[in-house]
């Protein structure tokens, strides 16, 4: 009896120990496994990840999806232990900060020389690497502003009319890389003081602040607020599916923000890592990122899809300063948490 | 035996007696060598599993972005920071608020279930659980479907109304913010207030009421001096339990709550959107000090309160009122037809193919395709950790209340561990979660002013199924404690010591007595740990990691990317799936229940 006791005690502490570990012991076989922490939007991976297990079937990639701000945190917590070996995707806004702490291993993948030059990293070898660009665009839902009587907004300054007061959605730039290039676009735009009195007024008109940047377009796309200040990729997917959006490109110009791929630093970096790192600047690769983004980071001369303004690269998309915008961040996000986020007390109405 | 023993010479007796005590010694020896290195075991995994990470969480709060230690600066930031003390009004009124309504509510509903004679009890009492079974962003998402700005009820049926009855009749509650928080934790909260006011209604004695109608009591007079004076501490401790827990609740806020900031939200913004460990340390620090008072207050309550029910008390006679009935009935009806149409609700929109465009009928939110979840992966993984975090749990909480309770050594650091055990009541999941990773994933401690350097021999586990089913027992530890504690203190002290004495090992009471006798208690606790894994968030929102990523957290993940209808198909799985294990356990268990049970009975 007394030893069936201690029988049973050793083996459930052991399988304590047992079920611990089997997330790393899982790993053994030949596969070479690496960890991915992505914000690429989720429908977008699949398509990504097959390419990828067809070219090369020996490694496992165990992927993080999360959105940017999420992903930022989590490699910032995780600092001194880093789990992640490649972040991939994630907004370079928020990357830049994440190289400032030292968090980056630079490496120059096989085909970076194809990479359009305000798509890569000015030192060499290269801290990070983009791989496309995504834009602001508005979308509005125009069922429910037929039913309102209301005509739906070109530009920024159309979105202050009290009309719409209460109808737009807008991503926080705390948490969103839409957020914070359309807040960015803002300030470089306008200038900063108009900027934000721009956002002051703008503020009047928003019924509600998201967590990510397609929530807006999917909002719209739903009714709930039918005018969704998002980017183009979940806006014409809304459309493709069915909902009555127009997708708008704001008069003034759209901000713009390039999701990047890099290297973390760790004491071992693993071989399969940096492949990973070469596959996603090739051809092959960019063609798929091509199909979801109208601008990726190798001109690979596809037209533009429709639904895009012809002058896309030369005029739509503004003068985008990232060195600035990435270095600003933290004072920029934390001006706009004070005067926007903090209006806690309940709307009255 | 006695007479034998007179026979004895005196030298006989005295050998007899030496040996006697020596093999007694021997025995107990053991008995107190094994449990007193059981409880030692207990109390190092209630340190290691509650206070070394709180420890690691307070200092975090105490460092600045660069890691250096700053003292209180965070603190004095935080209360010159408008915003951040705002979102602590915020939380106070919330939770006050949610706390009055939902006692009322719940004081109410109880009362017609315990002392009216309307019908369908049995089901309004089931209809009352059904929200213990879900997470609380459903309940926020279900709000959105129907009063949100296209939802069913603010646009009269998105016009139908209007074809048939020339108006939309659409109410618009204004649901973003205060109003959305507040229903949707009156909601997540009602169960558990209504639960405790159950108990507390069916224990009143009824010669009080004989004695008052013999003075000349009317009925508001009745109700006034004695129902209400003998189900207060009911009363409070409901309160308490609803203030606690949407005081500390995400979910909802989450989903709802638009600009209006409470804590729990502040603290998710803090970490996740700012990259400010130091300041979401610091609002998880803020946010455990209501939580302990309210729990040290409701514990200074309980130890106040004196049975009033004794052996001579007579049970409540519900006196026949036709017209009371009726609008209890009604009462108890609109209650329940409010909890049902949110479960209505999510299995409309889970169903719908374009809200509120496209009614016609799809399954294609129920594969997760395309959206921000892995599939149903998160949802086995849900599984598998509520499995294990029942069965694990469920050994290591009885065991621990059974050497709190049952043993005689150690008495000192049997309280503390005690109160160790308990502490996680006031212990709100985000707070778990932040000082998990803080604890888990330093690969080496320093220990603070000295500079003495530890290595972490617990750092593997970050990443793992393991923390976040650790996380899950600590989380729901204290409440499945009191359940087992409960039950251990129904068994007579005797048995120990008797048994003791006639030399059965202790393992052996505890198996073939203790365990039998507590069985229904164990099962309880082994489904409440199931049922709370399944929903739970906030204590495993910051420790998830690609392998381990959970139905709840897929859920949060598809709201926060506007998959509204995915994210309500997933809870709607998860509802289904509690309510599942519920009705089998209930089914499963029903024999062994009773046979466990039949020695109460007569």
């Amino acid at each position: 009896m007394k030893r069936s006791i201690l029988l049973i005690t050793a083996m459930l502490i052991f399988s304590i120990f047992a079920a611990g570990c089997s997330a790393k012991s899982s790993s053994g076989g030949k596969k070479e496994e690496i960890t991915v922490y992505t914000a690429i939007e989720d429908n977008q991976i699949p398509a990504y990840m097959d390419a990828f297990e067809k070219a090369y079937p020996n490694i496992k990639v165990s992927l993080v999806r999360d959105s940017t701000g999420i992903i930022a945190a989590k490699l910032l917590a995780e600092k001194d232990n880093p789990v992640a070996d490649i972040v991939w995707g994630q907004g370079i806004t928020s990357l830049m900060p994440l190289d400032e702490a030292g968090l980056l291993e630079p490496y120059n993948p096989k085909n970076i020389d194809q990479i359009m030059p305000d798509f890569k990293d000015k030192a060499n070898p290269v801290h990070w690497v983009g791989m496309d660009g995504y834009m602001a665009t508005f979308a509005v839902n125009t069922v429910e502003l037929k039913k309102k009587g209301l005509p739906v907004p070109k530009s920024y300054q159309d979105l202050l009319e009290p009309k719409y007061k209460g109808l737009i959605s807008m991503p926080n730039p705390a948490s969103s890389g839409t957020g914070f290039l359309t807040v960015s676009a803002f300030l470089q735009l306008m200038g900063e003081d108009q900027g934000w009195e721009y956002m002051d007024k703008l503020h009047q008109n928003i019924g509600i602040y998201t967590h990510s940047g397609s929530k807006p377009a999917k909002q719209a796309g739903e009714g709930e607020f039918p005018i969704g200040i998002s980017f183009d990729y979940p806006s014409f997917k809304e459309k493709e599916s069915g909902a009555p959006i127009e997708v708008v490109f704001p008069k003034e110009g759209s901000g713009w923000e390039m999701e990047a791929t890099a290297l973390i630093k760790k004491t071992k970096i693993k071989k399969a890592a940096k492949t990973f790192m070469d596959f996603v600047t090739t051809k092959e690769f960019l063609e798929l990122v091509n199909k979801n983004f109208a601008v990726v980071s190798e001109d690979l001369g596809n037209p533009l899809p429709e639904g895009y303004p012809q002058d896309l690269l030369t005029k739509q998309l503004i003068k985008n300063d990232f060195q600035w915008a990435g270095k600003q961040r933290e004072a920029i996000v934390g001006e706009w948490t004070k005067r926007f986020d903090s209006k806690s007390e309940p709307k009255e109405e | 035996m006695l007479t034998e023993e007179t026979v004895l010479k005196p030298s006989e007796v005295t050998v007899q007696n030496t040996i006697d005590k020596r093999k007694i010694r021997q025995k107990t020896g053991k008995a107190e060598w094994f449990h007193k290195s059981l409880i030692l075991l207990m109390l190092l995994g209630l340190i290691i599993g509650i206070v070394l990470p709180l420890i690691q969480l307070f200092l975090e709060a105490l460092k600045d972005k660069n890691g250096e230690y700053v003292g209180f600066v965070n603190f004095v930031n935080y209360f010159k920071t408008e915003s951040l003390v705002q979102s602590m009004y915020n939380t106070l009124y919330i939770s006050i608020l949610t706390g009055v309504i939902s006692v009322v509510l719940a004081f109410f509903y109880a009362y017609a279930l315990a002392r009216t004679q309307i019908r369908w009890k049995g089901l309004f009492k089931y209809v009352a659980f059904l929200p213990l079974f879900a997470p609380t962003m459903m309940h926020g998402i279900a709000l959105i479907y129907l009063f949100g700005n296209k939802g069913a009820i603010t646009t009269g049926f998105f016009g139908l109304f209007e074809k048939i009855f020339g108006s939309t009749m659409g109410i618009d509650i204004h649901l973003y913010g205060p109003v959305g928080i507040v229903i949707s934790e009156v909601i997540y909260t009602f169960p558990q207030a209504f639960l405790i006011l159950m108990v507390a209604i069916s224990v009143t004695d009824y010669r009080l009421y004989e004695a008052a109608e013999t003075l000349g009591s009317g009925k508001m007079k009745k109700f006034f001096t004695v129902t209400i004076p003998s189900i207060k501490y009911g009363l409070v401790s409901a309160f308490f339990v609803a203030f606690i827990l949407s005081f500390t609740d995400f979910g909802a806020p989450k989903v709802v709550g638009a600009q209006y900031n409470v804590l729990a939200t502040d603290i998710y913004k803090q970490v996740v959107g700012q990259q400010n460990l130091s300041m979401g340390s610091t609002v998880g620090i803020i946010l455990i000090i209501p939580a302990l008072v309210a729990f040290f207050a409701d514990r200074m309550m309980q130890r106040k309160q004196s049975t009033s029910f004794s052996s001579k008390s007579v049970s409540y006679k519900i006196v026949k009122n036709p017209w009371r009935d009726k609008a209890y009935f009604v009462y108890c009806l609109l209650i329940s037809l409010g909890v049902l149409s949110l479960i209505g609700a999510i299995i409309a929109a889970s169903l719908v193919k374009v809200w509120p465009y496209n009614f016609s009928l799809t399954l294609e939110h129920l594969t997760f395709k395309n959206v921000a979840g892995n599939g149903l992966e998160p949802y086995f993984n849900s599984l598998y950790v509520s499995f294990i975090t029942a069965i694990l749990g469920t050994i290591i909480i009885f065991f621990g209340a059974y050497l709190i309770e049952k043993t005689r050594f150690m008495k000192i650091t049997r309280q503390l561990s005690y109160f160790l055990s308990i502490l996680p009541l006031a212990l709100p999941g985000l707070v778990i979660g932040l000082a998990y990773i803080f604890f888990f994933n330093k690969p080496v401690f320093e220990v603070p002013f000295i500079g003495v350097y530890i290595t972490n021999p617990f750092q593997s586990l970050y990443g793992t199924f393991m923390i976040i089913i650790l996380a899950n027992i600590i989380h729901f530890y204290s409440v499945n404690l009191i359940t087992a504690t409960t039950a251990l203190k129904k068994l007579d002290k005797e048995f120990e010591p008797v048994s003791e004495s006639m030399n059965i090992p202790f393992y052996k009471t505890f198996c073939n007595v203790t365990v039998p006798m507590s069985l229904p208690a164990i099962l309880e606790i082994g489904i409440y740990l199931f049922v709370n894994s399944m929903t739970t968030i906030s204590a495993v929102i910051f420790l998830y990691t690609a392998d381990t990523k959970l139905a709840s957290i897929s859920i949060v993940n598809m709201t926060d990317a506007g998959d509204t209808a995915p994210a309500a198909a997933m809870s709607l799985i998860i509802v289904l799936t509690n309510i599942l294990v519920r009705v089998v356990y209930e089914f499963a268990t029903k024999k062994i229940r009773n046979r466990a049970q039949a020695w109460q009975q007569r």
